[in-house]
């Protein structure tokens, strides 16, 4: 093997580390908003995922019958659709049940749970119990290989590029913003934020809403990376809890550190050794930092 | 309960009404097709009358496994359909009772009590998993039920109960490795798997093939959990070690991400020889015509098998579960397990569950959609392999077929 070669490899496993961080991160933001600023532990995350992944595969069979030529921009369209249709239901989901359970937080576990097993049977009976992919515009497919012998997935680069976007935006808004103003707010101090005149009720909802949105958007990426099926949501849920109690349940910032921790140790070490013993070790060194650390790496500095 | 209502009185009396009908020449025929007095054909109290025989079908209708198992529950009840519209078996129709698994294993062990206890079901077709047949093996081997089984599977099981017409390791494994080391020249190969005990035993048969056979090298062995998507370092480890073939059994969600991930770093068919046990119709459907495009699959059935049977069997499927349905390898073996049991009991000219083994080696499937098939003594089918290679509006062209049928060998020596 010649030095360009391994200079090669090493760039695109540095890459791939770099994209299952992003993929990490994107599944542990939505709920990072949920858990980490409101402490509701949202068993259904991953089915609210899941809307946003078939929302892009519905959106693709409609694209293709109806309007073909439209084929090759539906992709962008179709995660705004994923965001608002998962943000609407994430709305319905607070008004229903979740706003009578905040004092609650073990029902909220059983209640979400409940909802999370009600979505995916309503995904089996009216989408289908086989698994889907959409049918991805041309320009998402494939590599694109800057020198010869160096291919950098065109997917991978899209969910980074995303990721950013959705991030940056998550953290610009909590800290510029007025509902990030009253989100903070609350998260500090509900009693008195309610006294000072900030609608604490109207803050959850939009939150938790916000949340499942994001979420949607994670469900709508992962489309070009794996394929959707009822039960999708279920394999992504571990990984967006193990992300976010990692990082410290409280701190935004603690969940991208925690994604880029997870994902460089496994990428790496999936390199050097079996996948399934990579997984193994990634998650032995969590509970070994975990047990020293229980708050996660970024406790939080709010009293409680 | 309809052994209740079977008392051997009234079987004696209809007994003498069929001997006195047998005995007058003219309505002979119409006597063949009342068929045999019940007592004759069922001495173990099996659930059958004189006009019917209850059979049992248990797989996932929900849950994980109801993405594969649908295919198999479909393609039985066609056959059964088929067989009760040409008069049934002994000139009883087939009533099945359904009973869904639920993709979880205990849940199968239950529902095959009561399929054998409660039901007393003459013959079950059903599971897809290894997991769902070790399950419910103690409890047919128990009660002395009968299983036909449709999934390709690892081998080194044989049971008295259970007859298997999907192909095992052995007959699925060895033709393609020998086909990509003559055809293809490959002597370096990188293993790839989900992590559990289909894929650990097949390629550890693929291993000792490769080594010891073939004299080849194998450059890399990996396993990925069920339902892993992130491949992309091990894209990187199979570009560093250069193979000539990728082998691979990787099942699932995972299948998907996997050649999403090999399209997404270069890795395609016009470059690369790839060689997998694990994607049928049903999977293509998921991981796409452009992601598989170029690749090879190794089964004994695919949809675009060019034989009349097969048309037939393709167009009754399509009229019966719309055109848009798709027929996968496993779900074609669920369709042989009615016809084999209804030729093993016409055979034996009993639906007792030791009579119908008894009779069933050697029978012949001469209408089988992958052509003819013959059923071994070790309960497996004698079938052909076949290489196809995956085209872009996700069918499967083959291009390399066993001259011969290959007999089925679920303990292959020097292969433990």
């Amino acid at each position: 093997m010649t030095l360009s070669e391994m200079m090669n490899i090493g760039l695109m496993q540095g890459f791939a580390g770099l994209s299952l961080f992003a993929v990490l991160l994107l599944m542990g933001l939505g709920l990072a908003i949920i858990f980490g600023q409101m402490g509701v532990i949202n068993m259904a995350h991953g089915e609210f995922m899941t809307i946003g992944a078939y929302t892009i595969y519905l959106s693709s069979v409609a694209v293709g019958k109806l309007a073909p030529n439209f084929m090759p921009y539906y992709f962008p369209f179709a995660i705004l659709l994923g965001f608002a249709i998962a943000f609407a239901a994430g709305w319905f989901v607070e008004w229903a049940l979740i706003r009578h359970l905040y004092k609650r937080p073990l029902d909220t576990l059983l209640a979400t749970w409940g909802v999370s097993l009600a979505i995916q049977q309503a995904f089996r009976t009216f989408i289908g119990p086989k698994e889907v992919s959409p049918t991805l515009p041309d320009w998402l497919l494939g590599s694109w290989a800057p020198s010869p012998g160096l291919d950098i997935p065109i997917n991978g680069l899209f969910v980074l590029g995303l990721t950013a976007v959705v991030t940056g935006a998550v953290l610009l808004a909590l800290s510029k913003s007025r509902w990030g103003l009253r989100v903070r707010a609350t998260v500090s101090n509900r009693v008195m934020a309610n006294a000072t005149g900030i609608d604490t009720k109207k803050t959850d909802r939009l939150t938790f809403a916000i949340g499942c949105g994001i979420a949607g958007i994670a469900g709508a990426a992962f489309t070009t990376i794996g394929s959707t099926g009822p039960t999708s949501g279920s394999l992504y849920i571990v990984d967006a809890f193990l992300v976010v109690t990692f990082g410290g349940a409280a701190s935004l910032l603690g969940t991208v550190v925690s994604a880029f921790g997870i994902a460089q140790t496994q990428s790496i070490s999936e390199f050097f050794m079996a996948g399934s013993m990579a997984k193994m070790l990634t998650l032995s060194l969590i509970v070994v930092i975990l047990m020293m650390r229980p708050q996660g790496l970024f406790a939080s500095k709010v009293r409680r | 309960m309809a052994i209740k209502r079977d008392p051997s009185n009234l079987d004696a009396s209809r007994r003498r009404l069929i001997q006195g009908a047998a005995a007058l020449p003219v309505i002979g025929a119409s006597g063949m097709a009342f068929g045999q007095p019940t007592a004759s054909v069922n001495t173990t109290k099996l659930a059958i009358t004189d006009t019917e025989v209850t059979v049992g079908q248990l797989h996932s209708s929900t849950g994980t496994m109801a993405i594969s198992e649908t295919g198999s529950i479909q393609a039985e009840q066609l056959a059964i359909d088929e067989i009760n519209a040409m008069g049934g078996i002994l000139g009883r129709k087939i009533k099945v009772i359904k009973e869904d698994g639920a993709s979880d294993w205990p849940t199968f062990a239950e529902k095959s009590k009561k399929l054998l206890i409660n039901d007393r079901c003459a013959a079950v077709f059903g599971c897809w998993t290894s997991a769902s047949r070790k399950a419910v093996l103690p409890v047919f081997e128990k009660e002395n039920g009968l299983l036909y089984y449709p999934t390709f599977y690892e081998g080194l099981e044989q049971s008295k109960n259970v007859f298997y017409t999907g192909q095992e390791a052995t007959q699925q494994i060895l033709y393609s490795l020998d086909w990509a080391q003559k055809e293809k020249k490959a002597k370096t190969f990188f293993l790839i798997g989900s992590d559990y005990i289909w894929p650990r035993t097949s390629m550890k048969i693929a291993r000792k093939h490769i080594e010891n056979f073939q004299k080849g090298k194998v450059v890399g062995e990996e396993y990925y959990p069920l339902g892993s998507t992130n491949f992309g370092s091990l894209m990187n480890k199979i570009k560093v070690q250069k193979p000539d073939c990728i082998f691979t059994a990787v099942v699932g969600g995972s299948n998907v991400a996997f050649y999403k991930a090999l399209k997404a770093a270069g890795i395609t068919g016009d470059k690369q020889l790839l060689v997998t046990l694990s994607v049928t119709e049903d999977e293509m459907t998921g991981v796409g015509g452009e992601n598989f495009q170029g690749f090879y699959s190794s089964m004994k059935y695919f949809q675009t098998l060019d034989n009349e049977n097969n048309k037939k069997f393709v167009a009754a499927f399509k009229a019966k579960y719309g055109k848009d349905a798709v027929i996968g390898d496993v779900t074609q073996a669920g369709y042989l397990g009615p016809w084999l049991w209804k030729a093993a009991v016409e055979r034996a000219k009993s639906f007792d569950v030791d009579k119908v083994v008894a009779a069933s080696p050697g029978i012949e499937l001469k209408n089988a959609p992958e052509g003819y098939v013959k059923l071994d003594e070790n309960h497996h089918l004698w079938s052909k392999s076949r290489i196809a290679i995956g085209m872009p509006d996700a069918t499967f062209k083959v291009v390399s077929e066993s001259p011969q049928l290959i007999k089925p060998d679920p303990f292959p020596k020097g292969y433990q």
